[in-house]
């Protein structure tokens, strides 16, 4: 085990996209337990610098593990299908075409329950695709296509961010 | 000194287990003081048996002050000079500051932050704060008959970089060695956490005089991790006070023009609300001098009904921030299993109403409101100062708001997100707009908003010395990393090229070294310290504290080593050990480094194995 081993040996878990979320932090609170600088307030800068660079290790991997649209991009990138997601911006017709509507609908929703409407259709859809990414990533290994979903969920996210900020606004 | 002996039944007592730790709670209203004594966490009263510390300092004609009960008693009869709640001047400037016109203070517009001017010259309000630290200082010294090791000093969750530096430089200012701040409802639920053996998610309800925060913390076996925090740092008991004030002036068809009617009718404003929490109607009573000189009386009756309806607005804040925070934890109310209620401004009943409300349960009000959070404060600092028996405890922190950088157009691009886990670090590939660009400038921003103008500004550095090329080929790479302590260091490196340059982030709003240097100079409660003395003290405590450790390890993981290894570390042992018993605090420093530095490679090692340990299960030898 060394500071360069990938997350899923750092956390010991297998390097699949079904991944138990309880599972990754109870082993995030033991590593961090053990490595947290405050552990070794009384060992010298040198093991504070030591325990500090474990610890960022620690929640860079625990934060990539947990959030499952990171976690897949990792996956793909991990199995040489990397997302490049600047370069990337293809999408087929059907996908481009709902973003449109989705979008369409958020700016003419005013009342909280069609926002919220709207927040449960975009939800059901991001479950979907990671069943969808599950199955590409852990039945099927093919990187290149969960690669692709990656891409066309990042777009999602950025969609299901806005509906938030649209509901933090209508709450207040 | 038998009073410190805490050391387990059959450990040697050695020096980790001397050091006098303190917590402190700085706050709008009152400060705190509270430290571990015989296991237990307790606050420390002064010589007249009070623990509370109105957060109040006067300042008098020959340069004396009254700190504390005594200067508060003159709130109303010498308002200009007599400054309270500062804490929310802290690391703000004049236009930060919402109610300064109903504020009796001569304000002084300062570059950073804002001062105000008494009788005895304008005064910051970092400068304030430290005679109010120095006093619990003082009272903790006193009680212990010892010099102090360290203080966790808390702040509000939501304070952001600029307020926190004001914090730690008044302790500075105050000789106090600052082991961390930390945020109040964490210290709070540290103290309800270790108390009650609570496991689960726990919110906390944070409303004090100044400040409000929330906080979600889950408990488990020691462990007290923040998933999520936010708050409001402008809004707190003082806004009830002033609502309650204003109401009342507008009932009786008066306004308070001078400083000492201001002053006194938001005295005669808190008396009554906090009669209120008990009665159900109270009556604003105080002396004004009306319109030119004649002399008249406020008194307005105020039912409870008619408070809650003036302040419900700032209760509502309250819950809207509420709501932000468990969305942010991505988590549902049903989820928390209790609400830990602090702050004296949470004994008002319709606080205490609308939290249940929302939650749908009674909130948990068993602990001392007031001391809860110094007490919280106290046992990490115990912790912290390495002392027997309180290493099962462990607090995993947040940062509570975004930072980024400044980006084309003024818009920022965060790089760390608010609530992510530290110590941590990001980086993020930037690159030139112009053709031949050998310069990048770096504007370092923290808070939530898109634009830079409505974030607060942390700290500027430039990259020089990028070899020119057309406009997006340079690979800017940017790091941001953020301690355990929350303290943040930028680095930009071109990764062409390899040029570097790197900043630690001291917010604009912060005390430049030489102000401390020169406060420090002029405060007559810190100037008995001999800095060349405590350099010396210290360096000898960490080369002790070093030597400790080399030796454990070496015990424990020796056989990672070869003969020689082992051979070379004892050299630089006996070096340390020689340069100890001199009086060159460099020179000690200079072999803790070199001691250090030769066992690298061996700390590593540990590391590793440790690592491989934690995961099959078993703990790590104990060091």
């Amino acid at each position: 085990m060394k500071l360069d081993s990938d997350d899923f040996e750092l956390f010991g878990v297998p390097p699949q996209f079904e991944q138990d979320t309880a599972v990754l932090d109870a082993r995030w609170r033991t590593l961090l337990s053990e490595f947290h600088p405050d552990r070794f307030v009384s060992e010298g800068a040198q093991a504070q610098r030591l325990a500090m660079q474990w610890s960022v290790r620690i929640n860079e991997a625990h934060r990539r593990l947990k959030d499952p649209l990171a976690r897949a991009a990792y996956l793909c990138e991990l199995h040489g299908a990397p997302i490049h997601a600047e370069d990337n911006t293809a999408m087929p017709g059907t996908f481009l075409m709902q973003q449109m509507e989705w979008r369409e609908s958020l700016d003419e929703a005013s009342t909280l329950a069609e926002v919220e409407a709207l927040a449960t259709a975009v939800a059901a859809h991001r479950n979907d695709a990671f069943g969808e990414l599950r199955l590409l990533l852990d039945d099927r290994q093919d990187h290149a296509a969960a690669a692709q979903q990656v891409r066309a969920l990042m777009f999602v996210e950025r969609f299901a961010s806005d509906v938030d900020h649209r509901l933090e606004a209508l709450e207040q | 000194m038998a009073l410190l002996q805490i050391s387990e039944p059959g450990g040697a007592p050695d020096p980790h287990q001397r050091r006098i730790a303190v917590g402190i709670d700085l706050g709008t209203t009152h400060s705190l003081v509270a430290s571990v004594r015989h296991g237990v966490a307790e606050c420390l009263p002064d010589s007249a048996g009070r623990v509370i510390l109105p957060s109040a300092v006067r300042y008098l004609p020959n340069g004396g002050r009254q700190i504390g009960a005594d200067a508060l008693a003159e709130a109303a009869t010498d308002p200009h000079n007599t400054l309270v709640s500062v804490k929310r001047f802290m690391g703000r400037g004049l236009a930060d500051i919402a109610d300064r016109a109903k504020l009796p203070y001569d304000f002084v517009e300062a570059p950073g932050m804002v001062q105000i001017r008494t009788i005895d010259g304008i005064k910051s309000p970092v400068e304030v704060s430290a005679e109010i630290l120095a006093t619990l200082r003082q009272r903790a010294e006193d009680t212990f008959d010892d010099e102090l090791f360290g203080a966790v000093v808390t702040v509000p969750a939501y304070f952001d970089d600029a307020q926190r530096q004001a914090t730690k430089d008044a302790a500075q200012l105050a000789g106090l060695n600052v082991l961390r701040l930390i945020n109040e409802p964490t210290a709070a639920a540290i103290a309800y956490g270790l108390e009650n053996g609570s496991e689960g998610l726990y919110a906390v309800y944070d409303l004090g005089g100044g400040t409000f925060d929330i906080s979600l913390l889950r408990l488990s076996a020691g462990v007290f991790e923040v998933v999520a925090t936010g708050g409001d740092s402008a809004l707190g008991g003082d806004d009830f006070d002033h609502a309650l004030a204003d109401w009342a002036l507008a009932q009786a068809g008066l306004s308070a023009e001078s400083s000492q009617d201001k002053r006194a009718v938001l005295v005669a404003a808190r008396a009554a609300k906090e009669k209120l929490s008990a009665a159900d109607h109270a009556t604003l009573a105080c002396p004004m001098s009306a319109d030119k000189g004649s002399a008249t009386e406020l008194s307005v009756r105020v039912t409870r009904d008619q408070f809650d309806a003036i302040t419900h607005d700032l209760v509502s804040r309250t819950v809207t921030v509420l709501r932000k925070v468990l969305r942010d934890a991505k988590t549902d109310k049903a989820a928390v299993q209790g609400v830990v209620m602090v702050g004296g401004s949470t004994r008002m009943p319709s606080v205490q109403a609308a939290v249940s409300d929302f939650f749908g349960k009674a909130p948990l009000n068993n602990l001392n409101p007031d001391e809860v959070v110094a007490l919280g404060a106290a046992l990490h600092a115990n912790t912290l100062a390495g002392n027997a028996g309180a290493e099962e405890m462990l607090l995993l922190d947040v940062i509570p708001l975004s930072l980024g950088l400044e980006t084309m157009g003024g818009l920022v691009e965060r790089i760390i997100p608010r609530n992510s886990s530290i110590p941590t670090a990001r980086a993020q590939d930037f690159t030139t707009f112009k053709d031949g660009q050998t310069a990048l400038a770096i504007h370092v921003v923290q808070g939530e908003r898109e634009l830079v103008s409505d974030c607060r500004s942390l700290a500027r550095f430039e990259l020089r010395g990028i070899p020119p090329m057309v406009a997006g080929a340079a690979r800017i790479r940017v790091s941001f990393t953020v301690d355990a302590d929350g303290m943040l260091s930028v680095a930009a490196r071109e990764e062409g090229s390899g040029v570097e340059a790197s900043i630690s982030v001291k917010p604009s709003y912060g005390l430049a070294d030489e102000d401390i240097a020169r406060m420090l100079s002029e405060s007559f409660s810190t100037a008995e310290i001999d800095m060349q003395e405590r350099a010396l003290r210290e360096s000898r405590v960490e080369a002790e504290r070093m030597t400790l450790a080399t030796r454990a390890a070496l015990a424990a993981d020796g056989d990672l080593l070869s003969t020689q290894d082992i051979a070379a570390i004892e050299v630089m042992l006996d070096k340390l050990e020689t340069a100890r018993q001199g009086i060159d605090h460099h020179a000690i420093d200079a072999a803790v480094e070199a001691l250090a530095h030769s066992t690298e490679a061996f700390a590593a090692e540990r590391m590793n194995r440790g690592i491989r340990k934690a995961l099959s299960g078993r703990r790590v030898t104990e060091v």
